[in-house]
């Protein structure tokens, strides 16, 4: 194609989304039948590069829609609209074990969108594109503030919605990794809801005193929220993920302090030393560290640790006692975590003693346990230091990428509305929009 | 039953809004406006949920402009029996626009009660967006707005650049200007932007052109204090365009020229009459073509000074400059000669233009091309209720502001620009569409250049 005269166009629109809003990709005037690529590249904070394609051809007018037209190739397949995020891997000859995480919420995740001729799988970088467009996407809404939270010795970041409020609140915990991680609490404050992501193993408090935070560290968070005078006092709920929903099962269920209005537990467990302190558990998990298995690759499948699930109920969070909506998302080939067997005990125990009506549980077949916000990438493994351990390696989370991807854009909508009803009055006829998710 | 629930909750959301001890969560409705970081010439989707059915509520919008005044616009809206108000389907009833209006929280923006006078919105900083701030206030209000606390709000975000547009400082060969490159490998079209007599360096539609892919050029073309001693010249302008033409970026037999006001006069005098500079269309905003042959530019500028006397002060002390030109129509030795002209032109006026006397220039202009026979590369509209400002869409009208202009006594004055805001506030978005679908024809396409749309 002569590149002087080429008149292809290339348009995304929105350029600038928030990380859980879909965007549509156009390639127009192109010539009839012309085979393409249309490619992403992403720098990430730590400086690797990362990239996803799809193989396309444009009908008679010169048209691709990358929402209409299936990819005949590429990094994903099909029609997939957003397959240039969820399915972005590192570049060729990175190093191994990467995974993608936004560390710095203030400024936004760049992306390259092109269009390089012909159906590429390789040396993209080599080539001019025929056409290229820059696509910002945030993890904060204008208007959230971002506040840093230190009283009482806590290691935690508040993000508020704009507005007057008052707003519903959330204790936002990751899992064994640790550090203060602070994307998803600011994609819910952009959603109307004040969040606090929590650091509860690398804090401060632990690396000054060398000892875990008791389960009063949580209920001072939790205090912080319900105190604050933007905040809805009442109307606060707990997310935790893998290790996390340890803590906001044991908060749930036996805090004196903490009246949850609803909890949501993405791939983890209620295995754990009933009256244990983080310490305990953390303790209780590496009892069986001998039941680990090494896959063929050398990855660490850690799922076995925590099974069978016990029968004695000292291990196992009384789950006939919780008293608010809980909200469970495990992904079905969850390597790390025995999510599904856990959900499935948890399910036994709340039909028993009558609550299990204030149980959902979505479970998703080939997800793995890293179950994050729409579109970011899938890692089916990644380096991974543990809290417990102390030890760098390569741990298997699992899940196959389309199937996961899916089950991450599906949780998400769903843990959304599960939160607007239960955070906010449900009387209030008709369901909120999320229809540009 | 339902009567009484439905009561309470109404009742709850008319309650001035504080921190609540009951056991209820709170019953705020739920906002939302999409996108909340879009460009200027993008539409908004605002809705409201979550609302007690048939519930009166105003949409508010309020910004805070970099001279430190306050705009604001808003709506009166109805909820519907689901509790929602969308405002892109549902009639607004009253406010600083009313009907069914999906952009009437952009562009009825005026000075809150209370700013001063004959105030202009312009952005000057294209590196960081504007900032709205729309929220939902309980029944329908209509000032002090300042002192209620709304029920919800968010923060929209309103830029000029799109992601990834490069801005490059230009001081080369005698011109200043800034440069605005899409992104992207290119090459690219292009194009010089030239503003009017207020001079300065305005850059927000070159920004904006930018970002539908046109290497664009704004030019700082004269500056009131330096005009006595600028040296101004068609030179400088044929310097201008040379510096986009072997840009290497650009096409370079895929230039054009984009005026408003004295920059269209600048545009038709150039496509005209030079023999170096040959661009591949023009389009002229609100210009008129009354070039007395025998001046320079610089002396064409200061022309407001030498016809005072034609000059015309309303009831509202608004100057009116549009008489002040209209006896140069029988003179030829006074107008461009626009039947030299070569390229598609574009003539974008408005009807009640009180600046210059659009309607006329446009007609005499056709009558010219015509006799000359180039009439076929002519195209132009021609908007009813519209003044002399058309700018990018969903900007505020302001039917008069402050102006200084370069060459007339130092002291500002309330100059009347016409237009009524909502005609106008569509010309501008039709007028929009009409340029971007010229430019992409006769920029972009590669079928031969034609002036019809």
């Amino acid at each position: 194609m002569d590149r002087k005269r080429c008149t292809l166009k290339l348009l995304v629109q929105p350029s600038r989304g928030l990380v859980d809003e879909m965007f549509i990709i156009l390639v127009q005037k192109a010539p009839s039948g012309f085979q393409l690529t249309v490619h992403a590249l992403h720098k990430c904070e730590d400086g690797h590069s990362w990239e996803a394609f799809g193989h396309y051809t444009a009908d008679t007018i010169g048209t691709v829609n990358v929402s209409e037209d299936p990819s005949l190739g590429g990094t994903y397949s099909g029609v997939e609209q957003m397959g240039l995020l969820w399915s972005l891997r590192p570049v060729p000859g990175s190093k191994p074990g990467l995974r993608l995480r936004k560390m710095n919420v203030q400024i936004p995740m760049e992306v390259t969108i092109s269009v390089y001729q012909g159906h590429q799988t390789e040396g993209f970088m080599d080539q001019v594109p025929l056409a290229s467009v820059v696509v910002e996407r945030w993890y904060m809404a204008p208007g959230v503030s971002r506040i840093p939270i230190t009283e009482d010795r806590l290691s935690a970041t508040l993000f508020l919605p704009p507005g007057p409020g008052p707003f519903p609140g959330l204790l936002d915990l990751w899992g064994g990794g640790g550090q203060l991680v602070e994307y998803r609490a600011s994609l819910l404050a952009s959603h109307g809801i004040a969040s606090l992501a929590l650091d509860y193993l690398t804090a401060k408090i632990i690396m000054e005193t060398g000892k875990m935070v008791d389960l009063q560290y949580f209920e001072k968070a939790y205090k912080i929220l319900e105190q604050h005078p933007q905040v809805h006092g009442s109307s606060i709920g707990m997310l935790g993920l893998s290790l996390g929903t340890s803590i906001t099962l044991k908060m749930a269920v036996y805090s004196e302090v903490m009246k949850l209005r609803c909890a949501v537990c993405i791939s983890g467990c209620h295995m754990q030393p009933v009256d244990g302190s983080v310490e305990e558990i953390l303790k209780y998990f590496n009892q069986n560290a001998d039941r680990t298995r090494i896959s063929e690759e050398n990855e660490l499948i850690w799922r076995d640790v925590l099974l069978p699930v016990p029968s004695d109920l000292a291990f196992k969070v009384d789950m006939g006692r919780l008293k608010c909506p809980l909200l469970v998302v495990v992904g079905e080939d969850d390597q790390n975590w025995p999510a599904s067997e856990s959900a499935m005990d948890m399910k036994e125990m709340m039909e028993q003693a009558g609550n299990s009506h204030l149980l959902t549980v979505l479970s998703y077949p080939n997800a793995g346990h890293l179950i994050e916000p729409p579109y970011t990438p899938h890692a089916r493994a990644s380096l991974f230091r543990s809290m417990a351990t102390r030890e760098k390696m390569m741990a298997l989370w699992g899940g196959e990428t389309a199937a996961h991807s899916l089950a991450q854009e599906d949780a998400w909508r769903k843990l959304l509305v599960f939160l607007r009803e239960n955070l906010y009055s449900g009387t209030n006829p008709g369901t909120p929009s999320l229809s540009h998710l | 039953m339902l009567g009484l629930r439905r009561l309470a909750v109404a009742a709850s959301v008319h309650r001035p809004v504080r921190r609540l001890s009951t056991m209820s969560p709170p019953t705020s409705p739920i906002l939302s406006v999409q996108p909340t970081r879009g460009l200027v010439d993008e539409k908004l989707k605002v809705v409201v949920e979550s609302l007690p059915p048939g519930s009166p509520v105003t949409l508010h919008s309020l910004h805070h402009s970099e001279d430190e005044d306050y705009w604001e616009a808003f709506g009166h809206y109805v909820s519907d029996f689901r509790g929602m108000v969308s405002v892109s389907e549902d009639l607004s009833f009253g406010g600083t626009y009313t009907g069914k209006e999906d952009m009437g929280l952009l562009w009825s923006m005026r000075p809150v009660p209370g700013s001063r006078k004959g105030l202009r919105l312009r952005k000057m900083n294209v590196c960081s967006p504007m900032l709205h701030n729309i929220s939902v206030y309980s029944g329908h209000v209509s000032e002090g707005f300042r002192e209620q606390t709304p029920l919800t709000s968010v923060l929209v975000e309103r830029w000029y650049m799109a992601p990834g547009v490069k801005r490059i400082d230009i001081m080369e060969k005698g011109v200043r200007g800034t440069l605005f490159i899409p992104p992207g490998p290119g090459p690219f079209p292009g194009l010089l932007d030239m503003w009017g007599g207020g001079g300065g360096l305005i850059e927000y539609r070159s920004a904006l052109l930018a970002s539908h892919g046109y290497v664009s050029l704004a030019m700082d073309y004269f500056n009131s204090q330096e005009l006595e001693s600028a040296d101004l010249e068609f030179k400088y302008f044929e310097t201008a365009f040379n510096i986009i033409k072997e840009h290497p970026q650009v096409i370079p037999d895929r230039v054009g020229m984009f005026g408003l006001s004295l920059g269209s006069l600048v545009t038709m005098h150039v496509a005209a009459e030079s023999t170096i500079v040959k661009p591949r269309c023009c389009i002229c905003v609100s210009g008129s073509h009354f070039y007395p042959r025998d001046r320079t530019i610089k002396e064409v500028i200061m022309e407001p000074r030498s016809n005072s006397h034609r000059l015309r002060i309303d009831e509202n002390n608004h100057h009116v400059w549009r008489d002040m030109w209209i006896h140069l129509l029988d003179d030829p030795s006074k107008k461009v000669d626009v039947g030299k002209i070569n390229c598609p032109i574009l003539l974008v006026n408005g009807k009640d233009d009180q600046n210059v006397p659009a309607d006329e220039c446009a007609e005499d202009i056709a009558l010219l091309m015509n006799a000359a026979g180039n009439g076929h590369l002519l195209s132009r509209v021609l908007y009813p209720d519209t003044g002399h400002l058309i700018e990018p869409p969903y900007s505020p009208h302001f039917r008069a502001s402050n102006f200084k202009a370069a060459g007339v006594a130092t002291k500002t004055v309330m100059l009347l620009w016409g237009g009524q805001t909502k005609p106008h506030s569509d010309a501008q978005e039709d007028a929009w569409r009409k340029i971007l679908s010229f430019l992409q024809h006769n920029l972009y396409s590669s079928t031969p250049p034609r002036a019809k749309l």
